[in-house]
């Protein structure tokens, strides 16, 4: 940080604002995370972390390897593309299996399954 | 004056990545199931890999970067495996 003395004010001042909300975003989705009553509600709070906050810091990273390096630094795309296909494939399958589970303990909390089971049936007669 | 202003901003978002992952970890400690653990296993991993990207970021390596895309991969296929074993009780049928 020290050989940055003559890094330019003005990419300082935007790399410090993405950095900044970045941060701040994914802070706030993990205090969701640790806050929300139920399990529906908790698993919408962290993917402000992987939307925003991995956007704001990834933008820092390659305004910053840009600036300082003089050469054009993409490849914090890889991770971005990766995150941003990637995280609602698996929270999806996280919160059919949450429902699937709470479905199977009859535990009373999340409605029964009404177009899954018609479609089931429907295949069973065509057979 | 740049080198200030950007020390210490990393320096705070550090922290409230830091933050996060405590955050993540007291619900995984606390989640009352198993699909709550998960959920902040993911959580917890995405501000892992944030945090090594501002590592990168701070000492002007990109070695920390490579370090971020594996732990991205990795966390992506560790929770769709638990959430499969979650689902049918099997990871690989």
């Amino acid at each position: 940080m020290n050989q940055l003395a003559d890094f330019p004010l003005w990419a300082a001042i935007v790399v410090s604002l993405l950095c900044l909300g970045g941060a701040l975003l994914t802070f706030i989705g993990c205090l969701g995370l640790a806050r929300f009553s139920s399990f529906y509600a908790r698993i919408h709070a962290p993917t402000l972390g992987t939307s925003f906050g991995t956007v704001g810091l990834l933008a820092a990273s390659m305004l910053y390897f840009t600036v300082s390096a003089q050469r054009v630094a993409v490849h914090e795309v890889l991770i971005l593309i990766f995150v941003s296909v990637t995280t609602p494939v698996t929270l999806m399958l996280l919160a059919r299996a949450a429902l699937y589970r709470d479905r199977a303990e009859r535990n009373g909390n999340v409605p029964d399954s009404a177009g899954q089971d018609v479609v089931v049936e429907s295949g069973d007669n065509l057979q | 004056m740049s080198g200030e202003i950007l020390f210490w901003s990393i320096t705070i978002s550090q922290v409230l990545l830091a933050l996060a992952m405590l955050a993540a970890s007291l619900r995984m400690i606390a989640g009352p199931r198993a699909q709550d653990r998960i959920l902040a296993l993911d959580a917890f991993y995405v501000a892992a890999m944030l945090m090594l990207i501002l590592f990168g970021i701070r000492t002007g390596t990109s070695t920390y970067f490579e370090v971020a895309l594996i732990v991205a991969l990795l966390g992506c296929v560790g929770t769709v495996a638990l959430a499969k074993f979650l689902m049918r009780g099997e990871v690989i049928e």
